[in-house]
């Protein structure tokens, strides 16, 4: 695979060469809430499953770790991972259909997807704890 | 491989003929994820309390097990998917590109299996 011909040929531009915009921010964005959330977000879905199924002295102990500070810390952020990799989900469900590739069209959504998924986030928190 | 012929030298470097099947389920899952996860959160703010009786009492009725069940495997097969674009991005040496595409397998499957397997048993009464 690697002779001496194809060995040297130039790799195609990164990360350093092109000039900084928001659809690198939300690209990037999508790929660190999905991973961080197929190892957090995931994690925690069994911890609770498995502490329901394994009665209410291990779901105390759940429920404990889940309502410390750090627990809080984890559950917000796992919210906000949902919520910020959903609207860039139905962003790249968009893109998909070659729709919003438009240089302001993209931009728009590139900003306004992340925002959204605080939003969401702000709004299912408000939503638990004023009920 | 061979290095040979022109056609020998490039012969198996091409795409694994799959791509499009990965895509289209890595989509046919999110779509799932969208559904089942948004009803996780309206069920949770919904819930009465995160005590144990409402929490176990709700995830045992037959509608809230299914869909919970179906949010197992649709989001470790969604993750899965993900995860291997993640290594097969940054882990450019065969042997152990290999070796972690086998250890996601393990991971996902027996994530998914203790999942499904927790909600089947409150759904069937571990504790009622």
């Amino acid at each position: 695979m690697a002779t001496a011909s194809t060995r040297n040929r130039p790799l195609s531009p990164h990360l350093q060469i092109w000039r900084w915009g928001p659809h690198m921010f939300v690209s990037i964005l999508h790929r660190l809430t999905g991973d961080g959330m197929a190892f957090a977000g995931l994690g925690v879905l069994l911890w609770w499953l498995g502490a329901l199924a394994g009665g209410p002295k291990s779901y105390e102990t759940f429920a404990w770790a889940m309502t410390t500070p750090v627990g809080y810390i984890v559950l917000v952020g796992i919210s906000w991972a949902f919520f910020t990799h959903m609207m860039s989900g139905l962003r790249h469900f968009a893109l998909d259909v070659g729709a919003g590739f438009e240089l302001n069209t993209n931009r728009f959504w590139s900003i306004l997807s992340p925002i959204l998924g605080v939003a969401l986030t702000a709004a299912f928190w408000a939503l638990l704890l004023l009920r | 491989m061979g290095n040979g012929t022109s056609i020998g030298r490039v012969r198996g470097l091409g795409s694994a003929k799959t791509g499009a099947h990965h895509w289209l389920l890595q989509r046919f899952t999110a779509i799932g994820n969208l559904l089942l996860v948004l009803w996780l959160a309206v069920s949770l703010v919904l819930l009465p309390d995160f005590g144990y009786a409402s929490v176990a009492e709700w995830i045992a009725r037959p509608i809230p097990a299914t869909a919970m069940a179906l949010l197992v495997v649709s989001t470790f097969w969604h993750a899965r998917l993900g995860l291997q674009v993640l290594i097969e991005d940054y882990v450019h040496e065969h042997g152990n590109k290999f070796a972690c595409i086998a250890a996601l397998n393990l991971a996902a499957f027996a994530g998914a299996a203790f999942g499904v397997f927790c909600v089947v048993r409150l759904a069937l009464g571990a504790h009622a």
